[in-house]
């Protein structure tokens, strides 16, 4: 099935709890030289049906308006996964 | 009166809100997620709890379950609506208010008698408070920190849409030490804190006075029965 994938991000300016407890447990493990840690979401959307422009634009919408909460994060990408559409010899 | 009080599935204080309700001389009414039916209510509360699991970000599914629909019109025809914890999180999450609500500062899950400020008295579930009247109610909450971009932050301070500040305590890292807020028109109303936990005496927090004492909470719901008798 063809995958479309969204990554989404927490907003640079907002600070990312989770981020920091994981960059304090580096400091903790000697990892120190890594300053910073900030996690986001990937989302992979299967689609019955080939990936055009349509439905791209479609999930960039989904994206906007539910996949991510624009108050408090960012789209940062949506694109169609193509690895696995290639090793499956399907085209799109 | 008839409040309605919609449970989602992972609600968790639903039955908390209606005894709050009929406590404060209400009539409770339960209200179900999935229906599209308000069962002719006067005003509705969406209660504390982890509706779907927190899964995507708090309340965001909820947010667009189907009775929503019904709750956003009737918010906006000027409904008196209270989202409490997690309700507050699917009132962001539904755009009825602004801003968003993130995991605490500190990182850990806090339970507390939290003291407010309640400086809006003019909405629909304050109306009974006095200017500035400070309260204690429960908090517990993971996800509670208050965010908005300064545009909106300004504006929130600007027209006193801030409903309830943190006093001494900040638990959760909120800008501003915001607690709650209001929608413009008063009606729609959305808080971290517990007021429904908070409306009779021996199933509340300590007071000066005695243990588990504090009805603090039971105003905003005789507000809001004030604020439909007198509309």
């Amino acid at each position: 099935m063809p995958t479309i994938v969204v990554e989404v991000m927490p907003k640079a300016e907002l600070l990312d709890p989770q981020g920091k407890a994981v960059a304090g447990a580096l400091a903790r493990l000697g990892k120190g030289h890594f300053t910073g840690v900030r996690i986001g979401k990937r989302f992979e959307l299967t689609v019955d049906g080939p990936v055009d422009e349509a439905v791209l634009a479609e999930v960039r919408a989904l994206a906007e308006d539910m996949l991510a909460n624009t108050v408090i994060e960012d789209v940062r990408s949506v694109h169609a996964l193509e690895t696995e559409t290639v090793a499956a010899g399907e085209t799109h | 009166m008839r409040i309605g009080v919609v449970t989602f599935p992972g609600s968790l204080d639903d039955r908390d809100a209606q005894r709050a309700v009929r406590l404060a001389g209400g009539e409770p009414v339960a209200l179900w997620h999935g229906e599209h039916d308000l069962k002719g209510v006067d005003a509705i509360v969406l209660p504390g709890g982890f509706s779907y699991g927190d899964y995507l970000r708090c309340g965001a599914i909820a947010a667009r379950s189907p009775i929503m629909s019904e709750v956003i019109d009737a918010a906006n025809s000027g409904m008196p609506v209270l989202g409490i914890c997690n309700g507050f999180q699917i009132l962001v999450e539904a755009h009825l208010l602004p801003g968003g609500l993130i995991r605490n500062d500190h990182g850990d899950f806090v339970c507390r008698d939290q003291k407010l400020r309640v400086e809006n008295t003019s909405t629909a579930w304050t109306n009974g408070f006095t200017a500035n009247q400070e309260i204690t109610i429960p908090l517990k909450n993971g996800e509670g920190g208050f965010i908005a971009d300064a545009e909106t932050i300004a504006r929130l301070e600007g027209e006193g849409r801030v409903a309830f500040r943190y006093l001494e305590v900040n638990p959760n890292g909120s800008m501003n030490d915001i607690a709650g807020i209001t929608n413009e028109r008063g009606n729609v109303v959305g808080l971290m804190p517990h007021p429904e936990h908070a409306t009779e005496e021996g199933f509340g927090p300590d007071t000066a006075l005695a243990m588990r004492n504090g009805t603090d909470g039971l105003t905003f719901f005789t507000s809001a029965l004030a604020a439909l008798t007198n509309a």
